[in-house]
């Protein structure tokens, strides 16, 4: 019987092995290693720091914003970073949304409400892609799961402009980023020290608010991963507890068998 | 069959009541109560049970997701977001059943790999053996139409590439795949049939699981030792001892389970399926599911097109032949000293061929590809049909309860001392 288990357990580590490595095919190239930024949300136990969601929130909404959206965020959602209903509603309050069509059968705008999404900086992706010298800035709702890396490697890219290695041609209007496939990337270098005050005083290094906004985007893409992990505790537990006693019923369904 | 009630050993009234009338009751003290089973099950045998268990669960999830998910090439991936964020648990509704699509293969894996290893596929279950691989079939179709759904890129471009295999096929390759589309193009008509056809598959597997489930309370279960069962003291009733045996293992798949739902969603998925389906926008390296590697590395393994959705195919049939191409008669690798090696490095020429689907198709990939295909059908076409001739098996064990109550133990008069049936 014990033979029988250790056959299991060496069939589920296979298959594990199998599973584990799901190896997003990469070009045969130059491999690009990532800075791996120790971040409060990574490992089994973490959560989300909630004063740098809102630095980074800061951050979205006076760098980020004006090019990229969050389309699947709504103001509403932001009472789950830490802000009070109130501040909310004022966020949203600042932005001119449209809505209609009116009695008059009009388009208009209007100061947004908790149950609005967050403004789109363009109406469709020709406004976007002519605003922004034919590039399309990707919606960052889901960015952090849309990319391989995640968080490290926004905070790679965003502090990863350097100047072009002598002979490297780069395209007109386009961008040097050590952490880009490709390296060359329309999106200019947008964070400078002090470029946003913190409320909280924070000073704003060009790491500080990389940090801050990766954590917000992580935040963004998997707003459940604290409810997640704390059911998954439990949940576990609670397997482990059931394994032991099932067990211990199957030893002794069994004890009167020679096997 | 006398026509008239079903002589009922049930006491209890009601249950008499209707088991006299529509004997369920002890159709399932027969198949599941006392079905008699051989004692010497290791934990591989919890696997059918298993995966039973992740067909109902991917079916349920599936239901309540499908309330809420809208099969529109415009909406599809904004109403897969919605479920993660505004539907009530809807973000474990549907890591369950995506992370469910992952523990049924590897469920499934495992289960064949237990009837290869044992023989659980010669006779007398041929037929429950070809049952279990169009269940597998099956399940491969609707995991590749599930995968599209969420109309991410790598689901447009899976959907876009496995489609256009089809026009492979010389005249009428063509006609295939614009009826496969819908149209001209990977598009909303594509999506919507998808998802139809998605919603329907699940329920052709319950029934083809039904048939397999039927074909094996005929010819009963297979064991480790790959002999038949002579007589009562070899087997036991399937209740309590396999139930409270299952349950074990049941418990242990459901940590494995919670472990990817709970810590590492996205772990086993492609970070391109959260980047909205764009038709302009091929990715740099379109890969399947890697449940689908194995396959894709066959696929790609062929410079030419048609020989490899022919070979990509050749690899599923060839399964189909599998009872007829081993001409052993030993059904457990245990007793067969060479085909045991050679099937182990089979499994891990599986592994290897998984690897190399996930890799670019240039250079060495290429080369270990064609290598680890050769091998695949290698195994198969040539190893078992030559070496169930030359091979010289180990002594079977005269019963089942043999080596286990050293002598035969308390054997029942009359059962003990049968002939091998095989040797």
């Amino acid at each position: 019987m014990m033979r029988g288990f250790r056959n299991l357990l060496g069939a589920l580590a296979l298959g594990a092995a199998a599973a584990l490595n799901p190896a997003p095919a990469r070009a045969a190239g130059e491999a690009i290693v990532l800075p791996d930024v120790r971040f409060s949300f990574e490992g089994l136990f973490g959560t989300f720091d909630r004063g740098s969601l809102q630095r980074g929130l800061q951050v979205y909404k006076e760098v980020c914003s004006s090019c990229h959206a969050m389309q699947q965020l709504a103001y509403r959602n932001l009472v789950e970073i830490g802000l009070s209903e109130e501040q909310a509603r004022r966020i949203a309050a600042d932005f001119q949304v449209p809505d209609g069509p009116n009695d008059q059968g009009e388009m208009f705008e209007r100061a947004g409400r908790l149950a609005d999404r967050f403004r789109r900086p363009f109406p469709n992706e020709q406004a976007a892609r002519a605003a922004n010298n034919g590039a399309y800035p990707p919606d960052l709702s889901v960015i952090v799961k849309a990319r391989a890396g995640g968080a490290d490697y926004l905070y790679a890219l965003l502090t990863g402009y350097q100047d072009p290695p002598a002979g490297f041609s780069l395209g007109e209007g386009m961008y040097y980023n050590a952490y880009y496939n490709g390296h060359q990337i329309a999106m200019p270098s947008v964070l400078n020290e002090d470029q946003v005050e913190f409320a909280d005083k924070t000073k704003a290094t060009v790491d500080q608010m990389a940090r801050d906004v990766a954590t917000f985007m992580a935040w963004a893409a998997e707003p459940e991963l604290e409810q997640r992990r704390q059911m998954g505790v439990r949940i576990i537990l609670f397997l482990t507890i059931l394994a032991g006693l099932t067990y211990a019923v199957k030893r002794k369904v069994w004890a009167d068998v020679k096997h | 069959m006398a026509i008239g009630l079903h002589d009922s050993t049930f006491k209890n009234p009601v249950i008499r009541w209707v088991d006299q009338r529509l004997p369920v009751f002890t159709m399932i003290q027969k198949e599941y109560g006392s079905f008699p089973t051989p004692r010497n099950f290791n934990y591989f045998w919890n696997f059918g049970a298993l995966a039973m268990v992740n067909l109902m669960i991917m079916i349920a999830t599936g239901i309540f997701l499908s309330m809420h998910y809208t099969a529109h090439t415009g909406m599809a991936f904004d109403s897969v977001e919605r479920i993660m964020r505004d539907v009530n648990y809807g973000w474990l509704l549907r890591y369950v059943h995506m992370n469910g699509a992952s523990m049924f293969f590897i469920v499934i894996y495992i289960h064949i790999w237990r009837a290869l290893y044992y023989g659980s596929y010669k006779a007398p279950r041929e037929l429950l053996w070809i049952l279990g691989v169009t269940i597998f079939l099956l399940m491969m179709a609707t995991a590749f139409l599930g995968y599209v759904l969420p109309w991410g890129q790598m689901s447009f471009w899976g959907a876009t590439v496995i489609t256009n295999l089809f026009s492979a096929f010389p005249i009428v390759g063509e006609h295939i795949v614009t009826w496969l589309w819908g149209g001209f193009s990977v598009d909303n008509p594509t999506l919507s049939r998808f998802f139809s056809l998605h919603y329907l598959l699940p329920f052709v597997i319950a029934g083809v699981v039904f048939l397999h489930v039927a074909a094996l309370h005929i010819t009963g279960s297979n064991n480790p030792l790959g002999i038949d069962p002579k007589g009562p003291q070899d087997t036991l009733p399937f209740h309590p001892y396999y139930t409270a045996k299952d349950s074990v293992g049941l418990v242990v798949y459901f940590i494995v389970f919670a472990f990817l739902v709970f810590f590492m969603p996205n772990y086993l998925g492609h970070p391109d399926n959260y980047i909205p389906a764009n038709p302009l926008v091929t990715p740099a390296h379109i890969v399947p599911e890697w449940y689908f590697l194995p396959f894709y590395a066959v696929l790609r393994a062929v410079p030419d097109k048609l020989g490899g959705v022919l070979l990509m195919f050749g690899s599923i049939a060839v399964l189909f032949i599998l009872p007829w191409l081993d001409t052993s008669s030993v059904r457990s690798m245990r007793f067969r000293p060479v085909a045991k090696w050679l099937l182990l490095l089979w499994g891990v020429n599986f592994f290897v061929l998984m690897w190399a689907g996930g890799m670019p198709a240039e250079g060495i990939y290429v080369t270990i590809s064609r290598i680890a295909t050769a091998y695949y059908f290698c195994y198969f076409l040539v190893v078992l049909p030559v070496l169930g001739r030359l091979e010289r098996p180990l002594r079977l064990p005269e019963s089942i309860s043999m080596p286990v109550l050293r002598g035969g133990g308390p054997i029942l008069a009359g059962a003990a001392a049968k002939p091998m049936e095989k040797a």
